[in-house]
């Protein structure tokens, strides 16, 4: 329990080690809990900034949604509109068409029935010829009641 | 306690609270002192080879311990040494940042040294007290402390060394008047130059006593607790050994508790000191 040398002793080897703490220790250490805490920080502002960045990406993406569902709708009404339009010129361009169609099976029918008309005219007047030929039982000169049997036919 | 015959209590006890001290005795020459009054007659000018050794082994410990986990220092996610002197060295730092307010890049790998290397010597209360004195003797040594800090050589020593910082600091702060004025002109002080020079030789009592008590009291707290828990510990070791259990792991509890609650107070006061001397009044 003496006082003595040991102090000095103590004294000198408490000097070498706070400096060797201060020298070899302390900084490193310190140092990197400083980075680690500002890492962390960095972190946490970087959460914080990607989710305030998400937020505003939801936003953007739903004023497209809401573009888009009004550009839909602008296109769907327009086609309902043209589509309209293209039934009502089919509708009259079938008509027209039609009308045309008729007019002319109708011209046809006419030209077919002065055809006819005009066959049957002309087997009416063989058949009245033939028929007089047998009735009268004589020779009926062909060439020469020709002009008879036209003027017949003409008459039918 | 090399004698054949088995010693009494009182040996025991005497000699578990003796240093091994080298130095000159007047008589016997440069060497070991073989009892308590050989290494009181050697007086100052010789040194407690047991405390030099243990304190000197503990402190290089603590820096080499430390000084790996800094070298291998990974800001992402630590290892257990490293989350170990981590929490270690932030407590310490928030400590001397909540007390010291000045710049000094000494104080807080102070703080860091006085903790630990206190702790570590602290500790060595814990091995058992006959452990390594046994050891020792059968190698020869006839006696043999293992707790530094139950030498007052050594908390002298560091409450001495902290004191010198404190008046550096002081006068390198304040300058030589500065602190010449803090012992006199403190805590009384009057507008009136005659009562004023009745006052200073009472603030100088008063603040010198005060600086003074600083290191002593500093230096004793600590061993005192260290000396009486080991002293306890050896008074323990008294009793038959199937019944000493039954004190000695109650008391090692508590201790573990008075050794960490020492060095932080160690701690703490020297960070108050050091704040004190760097305030400007």
């Amino acid at each position: 329990m003496n006082l003595n040398l040991t102090l000095l002793g103590q004294a000198i080897s408490f000097a070498m080690f706070v400096y060797f703490c201060m020298k070899y220790v302390w900084p490193p250490i310190i140092n990197g809990l400083r980075e680690r805490q500002a890492l962390i920080a960095g972190g946490l502002a970087d959460a914080e900034k990607s989710s305030q960045k998400r937020e505003e990406a939801e936003a953007e993406i739903a004023t497209l949604l809401q573009d888009a569902k009004v550009q839909a709708a602008d296109i769907v009404a327009k086609a309902q509109k043209r589509g309209n339009e293209i039934v009502e010129t089919s509708k009259d361009a079938a008509r027209t068409e039609g009308d045309r169609l008729k007019l002319s099976a109708q011209a046809e029918i006419d030209q077919e029935v002065i055809g006819a008309r005009e066959g049957l005219r002309k087997q009416v007047g063989s058949l009245a010829v033939e028929g007089a030929r047998r009735i009268l039982g004589s020779e009926v000169d062909q060439s020469k009641h020709n002009a008879v049997i036209d003027d017949l036919v003409k008459q039918l | 306690m090399a004698s054949s015959q088995a010693p009494t209590s009182t040996e025991y006890i005497q000699h578990h609270l003796q240093n091994l001290v080298f130095g000159y005795h007047p008589e016997n020459g440069l060497g070991i002192a073989h009892s308590g009054a050989e290494a009181a007659q050697m007086g100052f000018w010789s040194i407690n080879l047991d405390s030099m050794f243990f304190s000197l082994v503990l402190g290089a410990f603590f820096i080499w311990l430390f000084k790996k986990a800094a070298d291998n220092f990974n800001t992402g996610v630590p290892g257990h040494l490293q989350g170990c002197v981590e929490v270690i060295v932030e407590f310490v730092d928030t400590n001397v940042r909540d007390t010291f307010h000045a710049n000094n890049p000494v104080i807080a790998p102070m703080a860091l040294t006085i903790f630990v290397w206190i702790f570590l010597m602290n500790l060595m209360d814990l091995v058992p007290v006959d452990f390594v004195p046994r050891l020792g003797e059968a190698i020869g040594i006839p006696y043999m402390k293992i707790v530094p800090s139950t030498d007052v050589n050594v908390t002298m020593g560091l409450s001495l060394s902290v004191f010198v910082l404190m008046i550096y600091y002081s006068i390198k702060v304040k300058g030589g008047m500065g602190f010449v004025k803090e012992l006199t002109l403190m805590p009384f002080g009057s507008s009136n130059p005659v009562v004023q020079a009745i006052f200073i030789p009472v603030n100088l009592l008063l603040e010198g006593v005060s600086l003074i008590s600083k290191p002593i009291s500093l230096a004793l707290r600590l061993f005192g607790n260290m000396y009486a828990g080991e002293l306890i510990f050896i008074l323990i070791a008294l009793l038959p050994f199937w019944a000493q259990w039954a004190l000695s792991v109650p008391w090692a509890i508590f201790h573990i508790l008075v050794i960490t609650l020492q060095a932080f107070i160690f701690m703490m006061l020297t960070i108050v000191y050091m704040a004190m001397a760097h305030e400007h009044h």
